[in-house]
């Protein structure tokens, strides 16, 4: 009896967000007595877990807006590679399926008034909710006064209502289209530039773009580069892709 | 049914940095103490290896280190007029959690505030006559002279890196000549600097300045502590600030004292279990223990003669609240002090573009810094400037890691092409002087309990209230300025000015340095503790952290921080053990 309603307990805790790195062991309480040094369990080393996995939130046609908005945010051109080569709608379609779409550490109670601009983000829409609504009525938005969904339109029109949302001009009902472009903002740059594991920075081109030498641990040899360059390849947590066959 | 645990000498609440300074100490004068942690179990080996620590979305941007605001957040509006909303995420700070608190991913920038710091209403007073009404700022109620020593230790344990500017009176070439009296050089000598420090040495320099190296808890070679702990030189890989070191190489609990404590039979630590409330003897004159419920969602009640909070500041001052301890502060009659004094950090920046040099900001150290402090709390004549206190200014590289980290010039669009450009042009040519602000405390910033939001347990959420004052804006639009001029001779192609305009915003990352909410000072109608940190009210409960900084100083706090805690345990056995009882009479 004791064991099953305790079960529950831990069970209810465990959705509610607690951070378990997949072994919910690692919630639970636990007494480390004195005397007995420090504490080693084999097994117990929390390597990277939350979308490393492929995980798909989106639809097709969610999936293809996304690609189309972060395109334009982080575009592709003569400059250098952009959102699609790095990955960022694979990115954000993962973070989305997993405990960050889910709002899962974020204090989601009410009720919910409307907020100040210096009280951060008061939506009631989990990071997940916002997009689908967003993009349902970004898309109806744009099939009403464009003819097209967002993704079908030229990137030009694209810019132009980008900027809409930016200035406020253009809003929708129900839904605020300023913190979801301010969130996809967000999770672009993160799709540009974290590791690879997570499935953006596709062979770490946005670390290579801008010259960041990635998962490095000892510079001790440049610290007096006195303004020199230091043209040093990129390495990511799991290496360099020649490293590995399964890359 | 709440279940009772053997009865201990102490316990303390919350497992960082005071929380091992406290053990440390408690557990040498042969006291059984145990001490109660939220989060879980943390080691470099394990949780921060340097296969995985270099992971910028994971630590920083998902918070895999930080509290979840899921379980526990706060409310915030800028003034009592508004209605405070919850703090969904975090933003402008970051508390921390787990075994080492935020002392496994802070910088490591360790500072001594300046004697006359803890005296500001006396100092100012004296010298500029009386402050406005509104300021509530006063004396902490002890000296940097008696704090001297406790300074001395923790840089010690932490094996600081960094240049004495003045030695038993004496000021010594290259350190920082406006500090206070040292009684001995640190123990290391100062982190290498890069490329960006030496342009900002050489033009603070030509300005009349005084720039030093700041004191790092970064090692700048290998070093064993006074507890015969080793740590490891410095890499320079430019995760300090939000990671934790996996290379031993940063100063925390974990690589200073922990170890030493796990070996000792007197001690026990307790994680995934969160305090509830402070448990009081009816006759109200003291603790007789707390009641914290684990992971399992088991209550127990751990019975202890001394009751020693650790936790992070908010969570010290709620905790204050929630168990009835004090009174509450009101900010219409000025009466009650828990919550009084919430104090922040005023924070600006000046961003300096090079066309041809390279900056090359991954090369880091949390930090790796020149700072001139000639600006800093009263080490400038204040005469007809309107506000008391100062900052420090420094040119720090601690990172260039790119989510971020993304400097582009003025007048750069936040996105497409031209940001993209601008980022790639930028990323490795800029570097940034900084001002660490004062805080100076004034009526109306606060802390209280929420009347609507609770947390996991159904329990009021803390309220902050809390705006920028009229002397944090003089004083950041004073020094911003001369931070300014600083960088137009660095020797970049065009700099952009960060200033701090507005009111505070709850969002952007500014620094996680909250003070205030159980003050210390000389009585008990104007603080929640005394000058031993020791509980007005129950005389076996001590409070430790930046809570007791009636107003909080242009550095960061922990080194202040730790240096309490060593003078609290301090007068806990060479005072109070043999006496317990009020140690000083209100």
């Amino acid at each position: 009896m004791v064991r099953i309603s305790r079960r529950a307990f831990i069970r209810q805790i465990l959705m509610a967000g607690t951070v378990v790195a997949g072994f919910p062991a690692a919630a639970l309480g636990r007494q480390y007595r004195g005397g007995e040094g420090m504490p080693w369990e084999a097994g117990q080393t929390h390597t990277p877990y939350y979308g490393t996995e492929p995980g798909t939130f989106f639809t097709s046609a969610e999936r293809a807006c996304v690609d189309a908005i972060t395109a334009r945010l982080i575009p592709s051109d003569e400059d250098g590679p952009g959102a699609r080569e790095a990955g960022v709608v694979e990115f954000i379609d993962r973070q989305m399926a997993g405990f960050f779409g889910r709002g899962q550490r974020w204090y989601m109670s009410g009720p919910w008034p409307e907020g100040l601009p210096t009280q951060g983000y008061q939506s009631q829409f989990t990071p997940a909710q916002l997009y689908r609504e967003a993009i349902a009525a970004l898309d109806a938005w744009c099939e009403t006064n464009r003819g097209g969904s967002f993704a079908a339109l030229e990137e030009d029109a694209q810019d132009e209502i980008l900027t809409g949302i930016e200035s406020g001009d253009v809003t929708f009902d129900g839904v605020s289209a300023e913190t979801f472009f301010s969130l996809v903002k967000e999770n672009a740059i993160e799709g540009f530039f974290c590791d690879p594991i997570y499935g953006g920075n596709r062979d770490m081109v946005g670390w290579s773009y801008v010259g960041f030498p990635g998962a490095r641990y000892d510079y001790r040899d440049f610290v007096h580069h006195d303004g020199a360059r230091i043209d040093l390849p990129p390495v990511a947590l799991m290496g360099r892709p020649e490293w590995s066959a399964a890359q | 049914m709440v279940q009772k645990k053997p009865a201990v000498d102490a316990v303390l609440v919350g497992f960082g940095w005071t929380g091992a300074i406290m053990a440390q100490q408690l557990t040498e004068a042969g006291l059984n103490v145990v001490a109660i942690e939220r989060g879980g179990w943390r080691d470099t080996p394990t949780h921060f290896p340097p296969t995985i620590a270099q992971d910028e979305l994971r630590y920083y941007w998902r918070h895999e280190m930080f509290q979840e605001t899921a379980r526990e957040t706060l409310t915030f509006r800028n003034n009592p007029a508004q209605r405070a909303l919850p703090m969904r995420r975090w933003g402008s700070f970051l508390p921390g959690e787990g075994v080492g608190g935020s002392g496994v991913h802070w910088n490591g920038i360790t500072y001594r505030f300046l004697p006359s710091d803890f005296e500001a209403r006396t100092h100012n007073e004296q010298r500029y006559g009386p402050l406005p009404q509104d300021m509530t700022v006063q004396d902490y109620g002890v000296t940097y002279d008696e704090l001297e020593p406790h300074f001395d230790t923790f840089e010690k344990i932490c094996g600081i890196s960094g240049r004495a500017g003045n030695l038993g009176g004496t000021i010594q070439e290259g350190g920082n000549p406006f500090e206070g009296w040292r009684s001995d050089e640190y123990p290391n000598p100062p982190l290498e600097m890069t490329f960006a420090q030496d342009r900002f040495e050489e033009s603070a320099r030509a300005m009349g300045l005084h720039p030093f190296p700041a004191p790092a808890a970064n090692m700048s070679r290998a070093y064993t502590n006074p507890l015969g702990l080793s740590l490891a030189p410095c890499t320079y890989c430019g995760f300090c600030e939000k990671y934790g070191c996996g290379n031993y190489s940063k100063s925390s609990p974990q690589t200073t004292i922990i170890p030493v404590l796990m070996r000792k039979s007197n001690f026990t630590l307790r994680t995934n279990c969160e305090v509830l409330h402070v448990d009081k003897h009816p006759d109200g004159t003291r603790a007789t223990g707390v009641t914290y419920v684990d992971a399992q969602g088991d209550v127990f009640e751990q019975p202890a003669d001394m009751v020693i909070l650790c936790a992070y500041q908010l969570q010290n001052t709620r905790l204050m609240m929630l168990s009835d301890i004090g009174e509450q502060y009101d900010p219409v009659t000025g009466q009650g002090v828990v919550g009084k004094n919430y104090c922040y950090q005023v924070m600006s920046s000046v961003q300096v573009f090079y066309d041809d040099a390279f900056t090359n900001g991954f090369v880091g150290a949390g930090a790796l810094s020149m700072v001139a402090d000639d600006y800093n709390g009263d080490n400038f004549d204040h005469s007809g400037l309107g506000f008391i206190g100062g900052g420090y200014i420094s040119c720090s590289t601690t990172n260039a890691r790119p989510i971020e980290s993304r400097p582009v010039p003025e007048g750069t669009p936040e996105w497409g092409s031209a940001w993209k450009k601008a980022m790639r042009e930028s990323f490795l040519k800029t570097t940034s002087v900084g001002v660490h602000g004062a805080s100076m405390a004034h009526r109306l910033n606060y802390l209280d309990l929420d009347p609507t939001y609770t947390d996991a347990w159904g329990r009021p959420l803390m309220r902050m209230t809390y705006d920028f004052t009229a002397n944090d804006r003089r004083m950041t639009d004073f020094i911003t300025p001369i931070a300014a001029d600083i960088a137009r001779g660095m020797g970049g192609r065009e700099i952009k000015i960060n200033e701090r305009t507005g009111s505070y915003d709850s969002m952007p990352y500014q620094t996680t340095h909250n003070t205030g909410g159980t003050i210390m000072g000389q009585s008990p109608a104007d603080s929640v503790v005394n000058r031993y940190l020791q509980s007005w009210d129950l005389h076996n409960l001590f409070v430790m952290g930046a809570g007791a900084f009636p107003q909080n100083a242009g550095y960061n706090p922990t080194g202040t921080v730790a240096a309490l805690a060593y003078w609290s345990a301090d007068a806990i056995v060479n005072q109070y053990l043999r006496d317990p009882g009020p140690m000083v009479q209100a």
